[in-house]
């Protein structure tokens, strides 16, 4: 059967890319922080050995669109083409072009399906920077064949927090019960306090750093529990109103395992919002591994 | 109200570049000649089947005529679709980097929440 050998949750800054390759007077000054944080996260996976990727994250209304929304779906694709036009005029991204793993698209559809989750599925998906900028920062050589999972997190209604935690830890099962010997890496990308477009966006740091503290605490330390009875649909408005982003954290916890404490746990308070970094190494940490505990 | 077709409307032009040059330059024609032309059109379908019934309030028509972004948000108009695309409008009037977010956080400063209703 498969080998996880990671599980990586993460926030997707979309100005990453932009801000580490620029130069001179273009260079932001947290720039070289920022870089180095990126580069010893990029050894968690790196060190993990990884064969392939499955890749959560969400479509900002670039594919997937009001006349039809699926709640969550799964690529099934040879190959996919990434970045959009609107994520090239903002954040200087480049139009990138993915490898797909039909044959583990597949699988999760079909046994996910028959596990619960009557899942949407896509054999033509141009991908987005919620999974563009995770392999940006964590896999520049993309290298490896993914298997997308979008969710909605964007457009109300919403599936229920626990519901992104139960398709987690269904994934989770499901890959370790792939027929390969392949070693699959599962990486995630959500958000902290987040605000688009609304009144307390662009502000020094995230809008809510009291619930970025309570997050990051909840995800290092693996408690799903907490996590699931303090946050709701409702309740998820107060710290931005992007916030529901965060969900995408629930669900990669629900794969990390409950009460599993992240081996490699990272963050850094930017402009807007913090960015945070969490790496699972479900075989338990090998020597080579980096290892970074929750203070 | 059809807060569907004004986030209708801001992500059919949103995403394309030609589009956001027109809406910037000729706002009220372009939302006049959209309505008319492109309200109806489903995004997936062929051109001859369309809805037959899409059209703006006259608060929303007139709030996409004007820029006027502190009313679309009043309206429910999604909150990421609004950010994009007048950042795509309106950054480069600018001169420093996310002066133009800062005064939009700015003028809608008299809201707390719960914010307008996005669900469509």
């Amino acid at each position: 059967m498969a080998t996880v050998a990671a599980v990586i949750a993460s926030t997707h800054h979309p100005f990453y890319y932009r801000a580490s390759t620029s130069t001179g007077a273009d260079r932001p000054p947290f720039a070289d922080e920022w870089v180095a944080k990126i580069a010893a996260f990029r050894e968690t996976l790196t060190a993990a050995r990884p064969d392939v990727l499955v890749m959560v994250g969400s479509d900002h209304f670039h594919q997937l669109w009001l006349d039809n929304m699926p709640q969550f779906l799964i690529g099934k694709a040879p190959y996919y083409d990434a970045n959009w036009y609107n994520e090239e005029r903002e954040f200087g991204l480049p139009r990138m072009f993915l490898r797909g793993d039909e044959e583990l698209s597949g699988f999760l559809l079909r046994q996910g399906m028959d596990a619960g989750f009557d899942l949407a599925f896509s054999n033509e998906l141009r991908i987005d920077h919620s999974i563009t900028c995770p392999l940006i920062t964590l896999r520049p050589e993309n290298d490896l064949p993914i298997v997308p999972v979008y969710t909605n997190i964007f457009a109300p209604p919403l599936p229920q927090p626990g519901r992104f935690a139960e398709l987690g830890r269904t994934i989770r099962r499901l890959v370790e019960s792939w027929p390969s010997d392949k070693r699959v890496a599962i990486i995630g990308t959500g958000h902290l306090s987040l605000e688009l477009g609304g009144p307390r966006q662009f502000g020094p740091h995230g809008p809510d750093p009291e619930f970025d503290r309570k997050a990051v605490s909840w995800i290092a330390s693996g408690d799903l529990q907490s996590a699931l009875a303090e946050v709701s649909l409702d309740s998820l408005w107060q710290p931005g109103n992007a916030t529901h982003g965060f969900m995408d954290f629930l669900l990669m916890m629900g794969v990390a395992g409950d009460g599993a404490k992240a081996d490699y746990c990272d963050s850094l308070d930017l402009f807007h919002t913090m960015e945070a970094y969490f790496t699972w190494y479900p075989e338990g940490p090998s020597e080579t591994d980096p290892v970074r505990r929750a203070q | 109200m059809s807060k569907y077709l004004l986030d209708k409307f801001l992500y059919t032009i949103d995403r394309d570049s030609e589009l956001v040059e027109r809406y910037r330059h000729d706002p009220r024609g372009t939302v006049a000649w959209w309505e008319a032309e492109q309200a109806g059109v489903i995004l997936n379908c062929h051109g001859d089947e369309r809805s037959t019934w899409q059209a703006f309030s006259d608060a929303e028509r007139d709030a996409l005529a004007t820029h006027d972004y502190v009313t679309l948000f009043e309206l429910g108009a999604h909150n990421f679709l609004l950010l994009t695309l007048f950042i795509a409008l309106f950054e480069r009037d600018y001169a420093e980097p996310l002066a133009f977010q800062r005064e939009f956080a700015a003028r809608l400063s008299h809201w707390s929440l719960p914010y307008p209703d996005i669900s469509t």
